[in-house]
């Protein structure tokens, strides 16, 4: 094993750049992984040897990555911000109280200390609870390598299964959230238990000027938004129970049977989750 | 008095077998099979490990037979020609670096060719499936009184009922873990285990040495709830192979990954229920039938059948009645001891049968219980009268008062015509434990203690029984110093050593306080005896005695000692399986409210009283501690823990795929206890450890099905199963 412990963002990039391009891949020594927290690579490090062999980029030395940004219009989080930073932030709780919620539920303690808002991005699970309440907050992910700079909306970074419009040489250095105020805004996890679980299904649900955002995890082989049920809110189609979301969910969300749960339930408590929580605020939900 | 070594394990100080240093050891790893059944064709290590300086043991190396000592011998320390199951042990490795050992373990093939896997016990095998005698039935049992035949075709009413328990992994707080070494021409084994002469029998066995070449000695133990009765036989066989071999120090520590894929787990369970009533609810005929799945090896399935048997028709009374139960044989990983030892699951079965009885034949559940339950006088199952004073009516009351069981009935009712989408519910368990072990088996054991009169004065209890979480030194300690008039501060417990301590039974069956506690203090009063002091001999006297016993008698030992006796009037029969089962039995009446949020069908206990007589409480912080342990084990295997199975194999053995509960998923736990003291238990104690484990679950199916109206009937009761029946 080896790690590389770059102390600025321009040296993490110089490393990307000779380790992970892609044309000359076969000549390049091993490629790197980049880590901050770490968190999601402890967890399996018994279990998976393959990982005991391969080389690591550790981000937790770029002071620059630290900061936490907040101007009239947006919050920045730096790619090293925890989740703790920010149950930590007084002014998130007020602004952008989901983004909290959320990392109250992540793992316990301990990950919620060392995990990162990027991290859970990059770590592209499904399953990644700081995902969906970034996505339904039109987060947008800042990249850099040793050749620039670019952004991508969160909603579209994904394209399959851990499959992100992101090369090997790019890092994330920022992710941008807007501010906005917002009419509703819901955060639903459901794990195997009350804490420290792993979502089985889940939805951010926020109502701001530039509509309705609805986006669930553990449902589909990526984080997703859902735009059929955004639309139908958006068009205050007449809801009479969950059954009539149930429908419109089909076409939004694949979810399958796994270790955690069936296809079945995900469907079903996802559509009764967005249904009891809409209610409360969609006179067109009977 | 406080828990001794309590501080010291909150704090992390405690050392357990895998913090412990061994000078210049060796690392050891399993290699295990991939199949669930099947004839080893191959074991191909590559090339590169060949000549490594790695130590390799296979079959071959066995000094003695190829069997881990327990009730038969058909469990093989490591597969020779075939394997039974998925992550069975076929060969061993040792090498510099735990590291090392593991990567050399994954690169150790198995290839096997497979054979018909039987899995499923609930299914009649197949022809190719029979491994074990024609029918694969490891054991079979039936216990009958009375003419249940005739009853039930008489009773007015009968109501039948089938119900399932999934197994349940240990969990407990340190995985199993050995170190083996030579010690001159003696193999010493030290580990995390519940049972130093279990161990050793199985040790001077496979080794082919004689007692006095092997030592076992304890580790701090880091919880065992059964999971180290049995297991750890086979873990310190395995160490000290590798020992032998390497002529090095050796350990061999499990990950929680692989013991959780490759130890012992409790017995699935499947039980039917044909129940003769009268139109009143009086039963009046009981035919029971209990399978378990026993997995690949007997291990101690017969046992655990015969207390799951002995436990099915509930605390009431009935003079017709028929259990039949058998353990089959399945390519799954053996199933062995396991807090409660099959009384859980039987307990279960009848405690949600009685609700389904007071549901169908339109009778209150707690009168319907209370119409059944024991008097002094009546007998059970096994034809034991009852006789111990004990006012069980009583314990029900207590518990229906602790939890406003009648209030919160009518209170949920408004609740739930009110609630958008949640559900509330309370439901009852009212059940027995027996303790110590089952029928003639304490007799037989002929447990044997000692407690030393040292030359300073202190006094030093000499026992096998271990300290594993539970309080056991702690408890020895006060029955010592209480019966001494001794402070505390006098008394020593030694660790557990083979070489040091008499064999005073295995660390199981709630025995340790009751049946041990008792010992103590008979070996107590032989030693004030010795020094030739009565009773009245105050501590300070006692203490002189000691120092001038051994000033008169110099590098001499003196010893008090006590040997197990049978209390007064006990018959059992293990022919008929007839008589009295157990010396003593708690009694409880447990009281579960749930919350079901129709949501994500997921179930949450919002309240918990757990009321009962368990003889006299000897420490009440320990005692509350162990229920409260016990209920959210209970809850966790009612609501939570699903093993779920991939050609025998756990496929989720991680934690954070098999789930236990939280401190966030238990409610408060509130306990309450009536006391009738038991006089052939230490200081009127009968046992306690298992009896939580009881109770929770099927207070916590009654209370959903009172919340819900759902009849649900197959645990554990994951919010998607519930899905499927609230759906129905």
């Amino acid at each position: 094993m080896a790690i590389h412990q770059p102390s600025t963002l321009s040296e993490a990039c110089a490393l990307l750049a000779t380790h992970n391009r892609g044309s000359d891949r076969d000549l390049a020594p091993s490629p790197l992984v980049p880590i901050a927290g770490g968190t999601d690579l402890y967890t399996h490090w018994p279990q998976r040897p393959d990982e005991h062999a391969k080389s690591y980029l550790d981000l937790s030395g770029i002071e620059e990555l630290r900061a936490v940004r907040w101007r009239n219009d947006s919050l920045t989080l730096g790619a090293l911000v925890t989740y703790w930073r920010l149950i930590q932030d007084r002014t998130c709780w007020s602004a952008l109280p989901m983004l909290v919620q959320a990392a109250r539920q992540v793992g316990a303690v301990q990950i919620q200390t060392r995990g990162t808002w990027a991290g859970n991005i990059a770590n592209a699970s499904p399953a990644a609870d700081g995902v969906p309440v970034m996505m339904a907050y039109d987060a947008v992910v800042e990249l850099v390598s040793s050749e620039g700079r670019e952004e991508i909306p969160l909603a579209d970074f994904y394209q399959g299964y851990k499959q992100m419009r992101m090369r090997p040489d790019q890092l994330i250095r920022s992710i941008r959230i807007p501010r906005r105020s917002f009419l509703f805004q819901r955060f639903e996890k459901v794990g195997s238990r009350n804490a420290q679980a792993i979502t089985k299904v889940g939805v951010a649900i926020a109502r701001s000027g530039a509509g309705w955002r609805v986006v669930a995890n553990s449902v589909a082989p990526t984080v997703c938004r859902c735009p059929t049920i955004e639309a139908l809110l958006d068009d205050k189609v007449t809801v009479r129970g969950p059954d009539d979301l149930a429908t419109a969910l089909s076409q939004d969300i694949a979810p399958i049977d796994d270790i955690r749960s069936t296809a079945r339930y995900r469907r079903r408590v996802l559509a009764r989750l967005l249904y009891f929580a809409l209610r409360e605020s969609c006179s067109a939900f009977e | 008095m406080k828990r001794f070594e309590g501080l010291e394990k909150l704090t992390g100080r405690t050392l357990f077998i895998d913090d412990l240093p061994l000078e210049n050891c060796l690392w050891g790893a399993t290699v295990r099979s991939p199949a669930a059944r099947g004839t080893i064709r191959q074991v191909r290590v590559p090339n590169h490990l060949e000549g490594s300086g790695l130590v390799l043991v296979d079959h071959r190396d066995l000094p003695g037979p190829n069997v881990v000592s327990l009730i038969t011998d058909d469990w093989p320390i490591l597969a020779a020609e075939t394997v039974r199951h998925r992550y069975e042990p076929v060969m061993l490795v040792a090498a510099e670096s735990r590291a090392a050992a593991r990567r050399a373990a994954a690169q150790i093939e198995v290839v096997v060719d497979p054979l018909p896997a039987a899995l499923d016990f609930r299914q009649t095998p197949t022809a190719e499936q029979i491994q074990v005698g024609d029918d694969n039935v490891l054991k079979q049992l039936k216990i009958e009184r009375g003419e249940v035949d005739e009853a039930l075709a008489a009773a007015p009413i009968v109501v039948e009922g089938e119900y399932e328990t999934g197994a349940q992994e240990h969990v407990y707080l340190e995985p199993q873990g050995m170190a083996a070494w030579l010690d001159g021409e003696v193999v010493v084994v030290h580990g995390s285990l519940q049972c130093p002469y279990y161990v050793e029998s199985a040790l001077t066995r496979a080794l082919d040495l004689p007692a006095e070449r092997v030592r076992v000695i304890q580790a701090a133990t880091g919880g065992g709830f059964g999971g180290k009765e049995d297991f750890p036989s086979i873990v310190a066989i395995h160490a000290a192979l590798l020992a032998i071999k390497a002529q090095r120090p050796i350990k061999l520590i499990y990950d929680r990954g692989e013991d959780m894929a490759a130890t012992t787990k409790r017995h699935p369970a499947w039980i039917r229920h044909r129940t003769g009533l009268s139109e009143e609810g009086q039963i009046l005929a009981h035919d029971i039938e209990v399978v378990l799945d026993g997995g690949a090896y007997v291990t101690l399935s017969p046992v655990v059948l015969s207390r799951g048997m002995i436990h099915a028709a509930g605390p009431y009374a009935c003079d017709h009645v028929r259990i039949r139960g058998r353990a089959m044989m399945t390519n799954s990983v053996p199933f062995g001891a396991f807090r409660g030892f099959g009384a859980p699951q039987t307990l279960f079965a009848i405690e949600r049968h009685m609700d389904v009885i007071a549901k169908q034949i339109g009778v209150d559940p707690v009168k319907l219980r209370r119409l059944n339950l024991l008097t002094d006088g009546q007998a059970t199952a096994t034809g034991q009268v009852i006789d111990d004073g004990t006012d069980r009516q009583q314990v029900l009351s207590r518990a229906l008062d602790l939890s406003r069981f009648t209030y919160k009935r009518s209170q949920h009712t408004a609740f739930n015509a009110e609630h958008a989408y949640l559900r509330r519910g309370i439901g009852l368990a009212c059940f027995f434990h027996g303790a110590g072990f089952t029928g003639s088996g304490e007799r037989a054991m002929k447990s044997l203690l000692h407690v030393a009169g040292l030359a300073d004065g202190r006094v030093e209890v000499l026992s096998a029984s271990t300290e594993i979480g539970q309080g056991t030194t702690t408890i020895f300690t006060q029955i010592a110093a209480d019966q001494l008039r001794l402070d505390p501060e006098q008394i020593l417990i030694a660790q557990p050593d083979t070489w040091r301590v008499p064999d005073n039974g295995p660390t199981v069956a709630s025995r340790t306080t009751m049946v041990v506690g008792r010992l103590i203090e008979r070996a107590c009063d032989n030693l004030r005896e010795r020094v030739g002091l009565d009773a009245a001999a105050t501590g300070t006297e006692l203490q002189a005695a000691l120092v001038a016993w051994h000033e008169e008698h110099p590098d001499e030992e003196l010893l008090g000692s006590a040997r197990y006796q049978q209390p007064p009037g006990i018959e059992w029969d293990d022919e008929t399986y007839r008589g009295d089962a157990y010396s003593a039995y708690g009694w409880a009446t447990y009281v579960a409210e749930v919350e079901v949020d129709l949501r994500t069908y997921t179930a949450r206990v919002i309240d918990f009283v757990a009321v009962q007589e368990i003889g006299k409480v000897l420490n009440e912080t320990l005692a509350r501690g162990q229920i409260q342990g016990g209920v959210v084990q209970g809850i966790g295997w009612a609501l939570l823990e699903e093993c779920r199975w991939q050609e025998g194999g756990m496929a989720n053995h991680q934690l954070t795929n098999y789930i236990i509960p939280t401190s966030d998923d238990v409610p408060s736990i509130r306990v309450a206890f009536l006391e009738n003291p038991y006089p052939h238990g230490g200081q009127g104690a009968k046992g306690i450890g298992e009896l939580p484990l009881d109770g929770p679950a099927p207070a916590i199916f009654n209370a959903v099905a009172a919340a819900t109206g759902v009849d649900p009937r197959v645990l554990p009761l994951v919010p998607e199963r519930l899905m499927e029946l609230i759906e129905q």
